[in-house]
């Protein structure tokens, strides 16, 4: 990785670029996810979604976004 | 006089929960909600697809504000797994009354009792409002309910199997004896099977795969709809007894 403003994480179990200090609101935005229809994981814990906006993102970090789907 | 089904202090209409799983896409899956009358349906915790930001959304074709979201652990094999999934759900909009099956085999997909008894604690402790998917035994019941459970969901059979009630004498044990509800979980596979649950004194049936995967989801939907109600009021009626031998329903006396 040259640029240095860049930083790679596992997000959803695949590789994933961020701009370094990105943090999770950002990161849905970017995604166009709304956070109200998700829960977030950073490096197995979850994070309350009234600290999306403090929690930043570094490099190798991983992410599990999750929402409800069809189930039984 | 209104039969409500409650849980958890909280009140519903419907006896007949529906699970979300095996539909053809979301607008069958909402049609098939409707037709049941259900109130509450169970929902899965899975990753969001990041590469698809198109892909529809199960809450945009059925509004959790109107119809209750029951988040549920399938595919679960440790308790790990399953505390995980809760607690992710309840993040996801303050879930607290969720569904717990911890699976101990994938080829049965029988639940694995000690993870499950283990994991009730812990959610009861956390605060969780727990309906407990388990197997149709008596005495592990009692434990469930003992270590916090808010509701004992016994199979009729395996998951998806649709073979029906397979121990009849089991699920009205656990009925008896139980202070919380008891709700027939997995296995149905017609409306009957709901309607003996129901007879057996059972306070509610979940069904997804009987609907899913009925050739009309959604008239078997409103099939199950009326099976649960029909078996509620023959429980509430309380059955004639069985008889060794015929009894005549029209009077003998003054036969021409």
């Amino acid at each position: 990785m040259n640029n240095l403003n860049m930083a790679k994480i596992q997000l959803n179990g695949n590789s994933y670029e961020i701009n370094v200090n990105t943090n999770l609101n950002e990161l849905l935005n970017k995604l166009k996810i709304e956070k109200n229809k998700v829960a977030i994981e950073l490096n197995g814990t979850i994070v309350e979604k009234d600290k999306y906006l403090k929690v930043t993102l570094n490099k190798g970090d991983k992410v599990e976004i999750v929402h409800f789907i069809g189930g039984g | 006089m209104e039969d409500f089904f409650s849980v958890a202090n909280k009140r519903f209409k419907s006896r007949l929960i529906v699970g979300t799983g095996k539909y053809k896409d979301f607008e069958e899956t909402a049609n098939a909600v409707k037709a049941s009358g259900a109130d509450i349906v169970t929902v899965a915790v899975r990753r969001v697809n990041i590469l698809d930001k198109e892909k529809p959304l199960l809450m945009d074709y059925l509004d959790p504000k109107t119809i209750t979201y029951l988040p549920n652990t399938a595919g679960c094999y440790t308790s790990e797994d399953a505390l995980r999934t809760l607690r992710l759900a309840r993040e996801i909009g303050g879930w607290r009354l969720v569904k717990l099956e911890v699976l101990g085999d994938k080829k049965t997909l029988y639940p694995n009792m000690i993870e499950t008894i283990k994991s009730t604690k812990i959610l009861a402790k956390e605060g969780f409002e727990v309906m407990v998917y388990c197997t149709d035994d008596p005495i592990l019941s009692k434990k469930l309910e003992d270590a916090g459970a808010c509701a004992i969901m016994p199979l009729a059979a395996p998951i998806g199997s649709g073979i029906g009630i397979q121990n009849k004498t089991n699920i009205s044990l656990i009925k008896e004896q139980s202070s919380v509800p008891v709700i027939v979980d997995a296995g149905v596979g017609t409306a009957s099977d709901a309607t003996i649950a129901m007879e057996l004194g059972c306070d509610g049936v979940l069904v997804n795969t009987a609907i899913a995967e009925a050739k009309n989801p959604v008239l078997m939907a409103e099939a199950m709809k009326f099976a649960v109600i029909s078996g509620r009021l023959a429980y509430k009626a309380k059955r004639m007894k069985k008889r060794k031998y015929g009894s005549a329903s029209s009077p003998e006396e003054n036969l021409i």
